[in-house]
């Protein structure tokens, strides 16, 4: 298997911790890795996106080839939209629809959604609401690994082992809260997938 | 055999500790900070303590590193490509003296300038200083081309520079890692001859510099990172650094038959390029960064096989990456949907809570009862008010040029002249520019933007903050009652417009400090009381 995955979001949204998870899942599974951060001046409230790349055999480049993502994985829908040429034509766009408005020109999100469902059968999650029904509104990334998660290409199995290994340090409290995010976001996502 | 999932920069340090360094010196800088925080958070467990504390700038890490070398001991140094400028003195004369220990220089160089003022290759400099440059292209060849570069190092007594681009150094991959080896011991033993660069020595130095170029050559040429990747096409690529992995992926998409040389050790290995050549109707120089050996093998008259990005095969500037090399061989793949017309720009800015926005805001209301209003700022998060809603800052140019740049407009005649500095940006450059102030008596008002630590490279203890900064101003002779400390808060609005509107007014040197931590490092310290950088 070869996967590609663009996270994308606004700095400080901490689009790092859904790789990290996917990284932990992909470690165990004993797949090559390639994941591109952005680091610097952007991580202050700027367009941020990771490239990750998980596959059976070598990969060569860090950045991922436009056309050829297998998901966009985005955390504000706005950012969604930003690397569309790099999805491929039967690629997926899961975003969240909560918006990060730090900038001049925000366009209005019907505008926004209407951009999405350009892309097939995207899938929109309101990510905040869902974590704060897990618990807590921190989790909402976790609610976005959930709704992506049938596109990774990894099991949800590793994936919430993933989290398990992540959150462990912070108390099984958090590891609970964060796999019943994941949970709300997996529901969505099979729940599309049974409406199609 | 230890296998981590590690950015690149954080494979060179891993690799690093285990080729047995003593210590690393640097100065913070995106994108090479990760590989000295990375010593900083996990030399714990070695055999030896690794020094690895920052230094107050590139120069003075470098010579250091020097120093350590000279005791017979490894170093490294660390430094994005631009604070190469700041040490490059010491730098370049580290080639003439060479060292004992081994000392790698690793650079992190940012071609498309995610984070910097310029995108200058520092492969530049490994030929200017005529020592031998390693540019790995994934991060299990930083981790094993280190232990290398300090071999190197030591076995030919030259400085050795590790390059890398943000791109690698930004990106995590599994690396294997080896066994530890021991530091080496104390030896230092008086070489004025080397290290007495009064010209008599010099000159003899230089020559033998001059005279050791054919055996770094040949170490190229044999080098396990420069490798030939047969094909049987009449156009070939010379893909250097990480240029490779685009080529690579490339060739493998499109099934390009081409032979491939893989360069990450310079000098060039003049054999292996000829036996490209002779393989191929025309060749594709492939670097990230300049194009400093298209240039040479194009030679003065330029010439119809080798092309690259002098000759718009390839963009002049930017990174490159697997489309570019593609169109470059004529093939291209279908994109997604274009980038819809309502996504406009998302640039960074001041986080919400900054001091540095409060303070803003106060100088903006003073500066308006100017009719010029020119403030000169520095390099750091501050720079980010440059941007709306502040456009409160009309220069960023280099690490300490806000107090200098102020200082000649003020001898210009510019009335005020006021420069914006960070407390770190203040200690690496501002301090030397600040003493021509006094001595001049030029009529500039600086202000040090002191939130406790290094903010934009991700909390990096800073040289000097709090009353460390008022001692460095006093030592340096500006008048007490012009040193002035002020609290960035909307609660102490009135007050800061007050304090700045008397010292800008002022018709001599002035300093006001404004005062108050980086939000996101109190946030850091509250989430790992433990982490003390």
């Amino acid at each position: 298997m070869q996967l590609n995955i663009i996270l994308a979001g606004v700095g400080g949204q901490g689009i790092l911790t859904i790789a990290s998870v996917i990284n932990h899942a992909a470690i165990r599974k004993g797949l090559h890795i390639r994941q591109a951060e952005v680091h610097g001046m952007s991580q202050r409230g700027g367009a941020v996106q990771s490239h990750l790349r998980i596959s059976a055999r070598k990969i060569y480049s860090d950045l991922i080839s436009r056309g050829t993502s297998h998901l966009i994985l985005s955390v504000e829908p706005l950012e969604a939209l930003r690397y569309l040429p790099y999805l491929s034509p039967k690629g997926k766009v899961v975003t969240a629809t909560d918006p990060v408005i730090n900038m001049q020109g925000y366009p209005d999100l019907e505008t926004i959604f209407a951009e999405l469902h350009r892309t097939d059968k995207p899938l929109l999650v309101s990510a905040a609401e869902h974590a704060r029904l897990a618990g807590n509104v921190r989790t909402s990334n976790m609610v976005m690994l959930g709704a992506a998660a049938p596109y990774t290409g990894i099991t949800t199995d590793d994936l919430e082992s993933g989290i398990e290994q992540l959150f462990l340090k912070k108390g099984p409290d958090v590891v609970e809260m964060n796999i019943r995010a994941f949970r709300r976001g997996l529901e969505l996502s099979q729940q599309q997938a049974s409406d199609t | 055999m230890n296998k981590r999932l590690l950015l690149g920069a954080e494979a060179i340090a891993l690799g690093a500790l285990d080729a047995g360094i003593s210590g690393v010196y640097a100065y913070p800088g995106t994108p090479s900070t990760e590989i000295t925080e990375y010593i900083q958070n996990n030399a714990d467990d070695r055999h030896s303590p690794v020094r690895s504390a920052w230094s107050a700038n590139e120069k003075t890490a470098f010579e250091a590193a020097l120093g350590m070398s000279y005791s017979g001991k490894r170093s490294l140094v660390c430094m994005k490509h631009v604070g190469l400028n700041v040490a490059a003195d010491a730098f370049i004369n580290s080639a003439i003296t060479g060292v004992n220990g081994g000392l790698v220089l690793a650079v992190a160089d940012d071609p498309s300038m995610h984070s910097s003022q310029n995108e200058q290759d520092s492969r530049v400099y490994g030929k200017f200083a005529m020592v031998p440059v390693i540019e790995p292209a994934s991060q299990q060849e930083l981790y094993d081309a280190v232990r290398d570069a300090f071999d190197m190092s030591e076995a030919l007594m030259l400085p050795v520079i590790l390059r890398l681009t943000t791109r690698l150094s930004h990106s995590r991959a599994i690396v294997e890692s080896a066994p530890e080896r021991p530091q080496n011991s104390l030896k230092a033993i008086p070489a004025p001859e080397r290290f007495v660069l009064m010209p008599h020595n010099a000159r003899r130095q230089y020559e033998h510099l001059v005279e050791m170029q054919p055996r770094l050559e040949e170490l190229s040429e044999h080098s396990w990172i420069n490798t030939l990747i047969p094909g049987a096409g009449r156009t070939g690529v010379i893909a250097f650094g990480i240029a490779y992995n685009y080529v690579m992926e490339a060739k493998e998409i499109f099934e390009l038959d081409c032979p491939v040389l893989k360069i990450g050790s310079y000098p060039l290995p003049r054999r292996k390029i000829e036996a490209l050549f002779s393989m191929c109707e025309s060749v594709i120089i492939a670097e990230e960064g300049y194009p400093v050996y298209e240039e040479l093998l194009r030679g003065f008259r330029g010439t119809e096989t080798v092309r690259g990005r002098l000759d718009g095969t390839l963009p002049r500037t930017g990174e490159l990456d697997t489309d570019i090399i593609a169109r470059a061989f004529g093939r291209h793949l279908e994109h997604g949907l274009p980038i819809p017309g309502i996504v406009s720009n998302r640039p960074p800015e001041l986080c919400r809570g900054c001091g540095h926005r409060d303070l803003y805001e106060a100088l903006n209301i003073v500066m308006g009862s100017y009719d010029q209003r020119h403030v000169f700022s520095d390099i750091g998060c501050y720079t980010l008010g440059a941007l709306p809603p502040f456009n409160a800052i009309h220069t960023c140019v280099d690490m300490g040029a806000s107090v200098t740049m102020a200082k000649g407009a003020a001898d210009a005649g510019l009335r005020p002249a006021v420069a914006v500095i960070g407390d770190s940006t203040f200690t690496h450059s501002g301090m030397t520019g600040l003493l021509d102030a006094v001595n001049d008596s030029a009529p500039i008002t600086v202000i040090i933007l002191d939130n406790d630590t290094v903010a934009m490279t991700g909390g990096q203890s800073s040289a000097a903050t709090g009353t460390k900064l008022v001692e460095i101003c006093l030592g340096i002779g500006v008048e007490k009652e012009h040193i002035r400390t002020i609290v960035p808060l909307k609660s102490h609005l009135d007050e800061n417009i007050t304090v700045l509107g008397e010292e800008i007014a002022f018709e001599g040197v002035s300093v006001v400090i404004a005062q108050r931590e980086c939000i996101e490092n109190a946030a850091r310290k509250k989430r790992n009381p433990q982490v003390n950088p």
